[in-house]
């Protein structure tokens, strides 16, 4: 499985207990559409911890949305194409010149911790220097 | 006194800016303890903005065209230096370093901000239930929920505490609060109000309108706030007619259609009844009603929320405790961003940062979310073939009047269910408004849904004229 885009290999992949959907395995009516497992995993590409009542409440919440949603399956959709956006625009282009900007002061002002013009957070990758 | 009036006693010299916010004020300190629609009251800044335009005025200069008139604005609405809270944790402490487009053009029409509004954490709920400093209460009655995501701000108007609020539509989040309240509230054509300065939710659904007491009102507020804007991308280009020019043209011959599945299965009865009596108001006036079908508007709220919890799982993703609000420390820059937004977020956003992350994830990318995407494009050509035939539609805009506080938290899909009637125009881009017709049979009020193809707010707001004065 490809990890979201945005939270790259944060976090370890845990064994699946379904094919994808859409694959080979169907669900039946009144079967599980997502299992407790996946949505400890999507949790964690969301970087959101989870207790243990708040997964179990969750997943109930998210298998009841999903097969509402599942209603769309019976429609023939082949021949649609998305709509991604309700207004037709593509590639709007401003004048490439410098503008107004936000003031640099203002804006570090507001960071939870900031150093030197910068933002400042704990080590990325392994041990701090 | 209406925000038309307000503005023409101001810029008059009949009466002060300052004494107007002042009353409201007073208002406000009187009467918020029991409602809670504002996060935060700026007395101090209403009343020194109320005597820059008592002294424009004696001056000889005119303030604009909302001269004096007190604005509540909903706390997702960046202000600069005054904090905006989205009613979420995990923007604590944090005050904008900048004013929201719609701020600006408020302020150069001589409006007057006196506070921010309570509303569902993030825009994502329908009872603003979901607000991290506690729910807003009904000002019809008190046991009901005002309705939400902005619910604070549908409160602030019904309850006097000011004649204009500006709220955010992205499933129905102004006009279902408006409903409730019994007050007017407009969801304006996708891209015909910047949304610059409107923390995103959903960005190719987001759209700021106003709450007002009148139809009046609301047509004057969307002529100060609609037009293009530069750093909107998403903005229409061209400039559109003043909405309040057309008010008074009526609805003799426009073709209006009830919208058939948004007015049948699921609509309490007493609700039904006044969308009724509003649609033989209409032919009184001279509309030629008939029933209009727009079939795959059942499927819209399967589409919005997977579509909706999507981009919110994209735009939700900057709140890291990296630059700005919430920072609870971790040892690693990913276990502090995990603790910050486990601590900042509440349930319905977790929630929906969950459905949106899994919908958009690898191997169920086409199975949710590309064909929630087709099913938007179903939607539209459906819509597109109605057009065809009707000027207008109407449904009701809720399909109960004021539920209990507490009814529906424990049940979220119950709770979606209250946006049934709204969210198929936020897919379609549509305009939209509600206005109040009546009462159920509860005492409480009735929202009629008014909706109109892209740009059609002028015909829509004559229709909304024509209600207003059959009442």
């Amino acid at each position: 499985m490809r990890p979201h885009p945005g939270n790259v290999g944060h976090a370890a992949t845990p064994a699946r207990e379904t094919d994808n959907w859409g694959g080979t395995i169907r669900f039946g009516m009144g079967q599980q559409r997502i299992t407790r497992a996946e949505c400890a995993h999507v949790a964690a590409l969301a970087r959101l911890e989870l207790t243990d009542e708040e997964l179990d409440r969750f997943t109930g919440q998210l298998d009841e949305l999903l097969d509402h949603v599942a209603e769309v399956e019976a429609l023939d959709l082949e021949a649609l194409p998305p709509t991604m956006h309700a207004l037709p625009i593509a590639n709007l282009l401003r004048p490439d010149t410098p503008g107004e900007v936000l003031d640099r002061d203002e804006v570090m002002a507001q960071a939870p911790f900031a150093e030197d013009g910068q933002f400042r957070v704990p080590p990325v990758l392994g041990e701090a220097p | 006194m209406t925000a038309v009036e307000i503005a023409a006693a101001v810029r008059s010299g009949q009466r002060s800016a300052r004494s107007v916010v002042d009353e409201h004020l007073d208002v406000i300190a009187g009467g918020d303890a029991d409602i809670h629609a504002f996060n935060l009251v700026a007395a101090a800044q209403a009343r020194a903005r109320a005597d820059e335009i008592d002294g424009a005025v004696a001056a000889g200069s005119d303030p604009g065209p909302l001269a004096g008139v007190p604005v509540a604005l909903k706390d997702n609405l960046c202000t600069r230096g005054l904090a905006t809270t989205c009613s979420s944790r995990i923007l604590e402490g944090w005050a904008p370093p900048y004013d929201a487009t719609v701020v600006e053009q408020l302020h150069n029409a001589g409006a007057v901000v006196v506070g921010k509004t309570n509303m569902d954490e993030f825009a994502m709920g329908s009872s603003t239930e979901n607000s991290a400093f506690g729910p807003t209460r009904n000002p019809r009655d008190t046991s009901r929920v005002p309705g939400g995501s902005s619910g604070g701000s549908a409160a602030a108007v019904a309850a006097g505490f000011a004649p204009v609020a500006l709220g955010s539509d992205t499933g129905g989040s102004i006009r279902q609060p408006a409903a409730l309240c019994g007050v007017v509230g407009v969801k304006p054509t996708y891209g015909l109000v910047s949304r610059y300065g409107l923390v995103a939710f959903a960005s190719s659904l987001d759209q700021i309108g106003p709450f007002t007491t009148t139809v009046a009102d609301a047509a004057a507020v969307l002529d100060v706030i609609g037009g293009p804007d530069a750093r909107d991308s998403t903005s229409i280009s061209d400039s559109q007619p003043p909405v309040s020019d057309t008010l008074a043209d009526g609805v003799d011959g426009l073709r209006v259609g009830v919208l058939a599945e948004l007015s049948g299965n699921g609509i309490a009865p007493d609700v039904a009844a006044r969308l009724q009596a509003a649609v033989g108001a209409l032919e009184s006036a001279g509309a030629r009603v008939a029933e209009a079908s727009v079939p795959a508007a059942v499927y819209g709220l399967s589409a919005y929320y997977l579509i909706a919890p999507a981009e919110a799982s994209s735009n939700l993703a900057r709140y890291d405790g990296v630059r700005y609000g919430l920072r609870v420390d971790g040892s690693s820059t990913p276990d502090m961003n995990t603790a910050t937004r486990s601590a900042g977020f509440g349930d319905e956003v977790k929630r929906r940062i969950m459905i949106g992350t899994y919908a958009l994830s690898a191997g169920y990318y086409d199975a949710y979310y590309g064909k929630a995407q087709k099913v938007r494009t179903l939607i539209i050509n459906d819509f597109a073939s109605v057009w065809e035939q009707f000027d207008l539609l109407v449904s009701p805009t809720s399909p109960t009047t004021a539920f209990s506080l507490g009814e529906r938290t424990a049940d979220p899909m119950a709770m979606y269910m209250s946006d049934v009637c709204t969210v198929p125009v936020n897919l379609t881009g549509q305009a939209a408004m509600s206005v109040p017709y009546g009462v159920g049979d509860d005492g409480l009020p009735v929202g009629v849904q008014i909706m109109a193809p892209a740009l059609g707010e002028p015909v829509m707001f004559r229709a909304a004229a024509v209600l207003e004065a059959s009442l």
